[in-house]
């Protein structure tokens, strides 16, 4: 009797469980489907489209109008850049407040903290205004232009990531410096040589979510960008959306799909860090 | 390096000096200084790690938030751009054509293959003039300069300027047109294509008595509000960027236009992020606590394919949304009238353009809820529930007893964080239905699913109505406030600061 009851209860909790999933699944499946459609427009749309091809994707590499491939690899390269910096900077920062004692020390912490609690965004008109200035004096980083674009998020990405950063070096034991300094090694060589290798774990997973939070921003990379050419993915598909909604359904389609794509596989590599609480609201809700 | 850096400053601030930039100026001089110090003083040693990260944090975070405080209680916006001094020296250079005005026929020379003229003018009185670079002067009929090749009475060459045939003049009269020559306080300029005539300066400023007068029609004007204002209430435009103390602020909660739309948008961003945090949280738990069962077949399979929605960047998952909740053509639609169910107006009714903002947000946040909420469960001892089952507690009893209280305990931060989080969650409300639909009657661009921070979005950078910077900065102030708030609850509700001047 009583492992009827369990078996029962266990086949209600795959139906329910494939219930959610399904709710989990449906965009997704219909953007495939969509992508595949060479009929292209929202209306004709059917879960496995008659005739698959893969036109859609063909027309986006041919879109003059809206050119998608300059798009994703503007959306990349800011955000290799940004990690990259973004993580060097970090990690320079995170080694002596690990470190060193200094004084100062506790509050630059502490001051650290309590900037990264008010979100970049909530002062884009203040930075857009600076931008205006800067044009005038550097048209290098002036509006629409990359190199803005990649300070700004440079200066949104240290406050979160300098604490994580600096709780990993906690773990690594100084016993390993002051080794290096015996044999002869600078201050800097001993950072360089011995901490940075044994840090790569933090900053791999530090470099993935600054690309992934850097890949999917939109409102300041929409402020300060403002031509075709020059545009991420994010404010490119927005405008491509608004465009022509009903009637290029297909080519969105297949955009969003290849869009998306370097993104889940980042993701998926640092999902388990996730579970531990530390870092999830940092990149997304 | 250093030295590199420092030749670099100097070349920069050599270039701003001449360009008169002295704000930039210091900040590059003050900047290269604490550089300078960092990197060659021993007991700064630890700041030379840090200072990379500081520079952009306190360029790019820092300074912006005061610089949006400052801006809160300004005009700054559309028909505000400007410096006071820039739209005096705008108005100054504003001419009218006086009634005794006097015209100038003249003939126009140019240096062959260069942008240089020179201007042959006869008065009325038969009095010649010529101007070149700009300068006037008066001059006989047989001054040296004037060369007439031909002797047929018409001058054909000034110097080395070559006279334009009609033709010519036409290709340059876009330049001619510019041309402002003083003449006696007054300027002459091309009227027609046959004359210049005589304009006067028709503003004058008064710096004694800060006041605009305006000569044509005597009338003073005073600055008022941003704007050069006469008596009688007429304004000169442009107006000017000035300081108006707590007005926008005000502006928010008195003035009717703007105050309504205001006040929905408040209400909305709280009920926005509160059902967020209560849906993405409540099917985010249960789906935890269905696969948190190690009896469980497929668990893994299912939880790769619960968490795809979150692998997903948001902005893409929000405009394919947008697609599928098409009023006449999505999906949705399609699939409820296949059922016999009337089109729902997903993107025109602010019900269920709310509706399904929660509905995305769910789906987009609830894999995030799941994810922490299993590494939590699987941090309860399993002899609590033992002990449960023994005195003999259901199911729902022990939920509600053992594992909801534990788990609000670890993950209770985070659910404010979330709070937090969509709070500001810009790019789904922005991306869905850009804050639409419109709420009828609002001055200011305010939409029925717009949140705080896609409102200050709309007052600056919308196209279409005039920026309002000032505004909008103060909007962001109200955000700013109360995000300070909640983070105060939050830090309060967990330690986390007694914590952290405990451990670092």
């Amino acid at each position: 009797m009583y492992r009827r009851q369990d078996k029962k209860n266990k086949l209600l909790k795959h139906r329910v469980i494939w219930i959610v999933i399904a709710f989990a699944l449906f965009p997704l499946v219909w953007t495939l489907s969509a992508a595949l459609n060479p009929a292209n427009t929202l209306i004709n749309q059917q879960l496995i489209p008659p005739n698959a091809s893969l036109e859609n994707f063909d027309y986006l590499f041919s879109n003059e109008q809206h050119p998608f491939p300059i798009w994703l690899w503007n959306s990349v390269k800011i955000s290799f850049i940004t990690a990259t910096i973004a993580v060097s900077m970090t990690a320079l920062a995170a080694y002596p407040f690990s470190r060193f004692k200094f004084r100062g020390r506790r509050n630059g912490l502490f001051v650290i903290l309590l900037i990264q609690i008010f979100p970049q965004m909530l002062a884009m008109v203040a930075i857009y205004l600076l931008f205006l200035n800067i044009q005038e004096v550097l048209p290098a980083f002036g509006l629409n232009t990359h190199p803005a674009i990649i300070t700004i998020y440079l200066g949104g990405a240290i406050g979160v990531n300098t604490w994580l950063m600096k709780g990993y070096l906690d773990t690594i034991p100084t016993s390993l410096e002051e080794a290096a300094y015996i044999d002869g090694a600078s201050r800097f060589q001993a950072f360089y040589r011995i901490i940075l290798p044994l840090a790569r774990p933090i900053l791999a997973v530090l470099f993935v979510l600054q690309f992934i939070a850097t890949y999917s921003e939109y409102i300041l990379a929409s402020i300060i960008l403002n031509s075709n050419e020059k545009y991420t993915l994010a404010v490119g598909l927005h405008l491509f959306i608004s465009d022509m909604y009903a009637n290029r359904w297909g080519v969105f389609s297949a955009a969003a799909l290849l869009g998306a794509l370097p993104i889940v596989i980042l993701f998926m590599m640092v999902q388990k860090y996730i579970v531990h609480g530390l870092i999830g609201g940092a990149v997304k809700g | 390096m250093l030295s590199i850096l420092d030749a670099l400053a100097v070349w920069s601030a050599t270039i701003l000096f001449t360009e008169h930039k002295y704000i930039f100026l210091t900040v590059l001089i003050v900047v290269t200084a604490i550089i300078n110090f960092v990197y060659l003083s021993e007991k700064a040693y630890p700041l030379r790690y840090i200072l990379p990260g500081t520079f952009f944090m306190i360029l790019l975070v820092v300074y912006p938030i005061f610089y949006t405080v400052y801006v809160s209680f300004t005009n700054y916006g559309t028909g505000h751009i400007l410096t006071k001094e820039q739209v005096i020296e705008q108005l100054e250079n504003r001419y009218y054509l006086p009634e005794d005005t006097q015209d100038f026929s003249y003939q126009a020379f140019k240096l062959p293959d260069q942008s240089e003229y020179a201007i042959l003018l006869e008065g009325e009185q038969a009095n010649l003039y010529l101007a070149i670079n700009q300068q006037l002067e008066e001059i006989t009929t047989n001054d040296p300069r004037l060369i007439d090749n031909d002797g047929d009475g018409n001058i054909e060459q000034i110097g080395d300027y070559e006279l334009l045939s009609r033709g010519e003049l036409l290709k340059n009269l876009s330049t001619l047109q510019n041309l402002e020559l003083p003449f006696n306080d007054n300027i002459l300029r091309m009227k027609s294509l046959a004359a210049f005539s005589l304009y006067r300066q028709q503003y004058e400023y008064n710096g004694t008595e800060d006041k605009i007068l305006d000569l044509k029609n005597n009338i003073s004007y005073f600055p008022s509000e941003g704007s050069f204002t006469s008596d009688t209430g007429d304004e000169l435009l442009p107006g000017f960027r000035t300081f108006l103390g707590w007005e926008n602020y005000l502006t928010l909660l008195t003035d009717d236009r703007v105050q309504g739309p205001f006040l929905r948008v408040f209400l909305w961003t709280f009920e926005w992020a509160i059902l967020s945090v209560l849906t993405t949280f409540a099917l985010g738990l249960f789906m935890a606590i269905l696969l948190n069962d190690d009896s469980l077949r497929f668990r893994k399979l299912y939880r790769v394919l619960l968490i795809l929605p979150y692998a997903l960047p948001a902005f893409i998952s929000v405009l394919i949304w947008r697609g599928l909740l098409n009023t006449e053509v999505g999906v949705v639609n399609q699939i409820l009238e296949a059922l016999s169910i009337d089109a729902i107006p997903w993107l025109q009714s602010i019900f269920w353009s709310r509706f399904a903002l929660v509905m995305i947000n769910l789906w987009l946040g609830f894999p995030y809820m799941m994810l922490i909420s299993l590494g939590s469960l699987q941090s309860i001892p399993d002899d609590l529930y033992e002990a449960a089952a023994i005195d003999g507690a259901t199911g729902w009893q022990r939920f509600k007893t053992i594992t909801l209280p534990l788990i609000l305990v670890s993950i209770g931060p985070l659910l404010i964080s979330s709070f937090a989080f969509n709070f500001n969650n810009f790019n789904v409300i922005y991306l869905f239905n850009e804050g639409g639909p419109p709420i009828v009657g609002a001055q200011t661009p305010a939409g029925g699913t717009d949140i705080l921070i896609s409102y200050t979005y709309r007052l600056s950078f919308e196209s279409g109505r005039g920026a309002d910077f000032g505004l909008a900065s103060a909007v962001s102030i109200v955000i700013f406030m109360i995000t300070a708030v909640i983070t105060w609850f939050n830090f309060k509700y967990t330690g986390a600061l007694e914590e952290v001047k405990e451990n670092v």
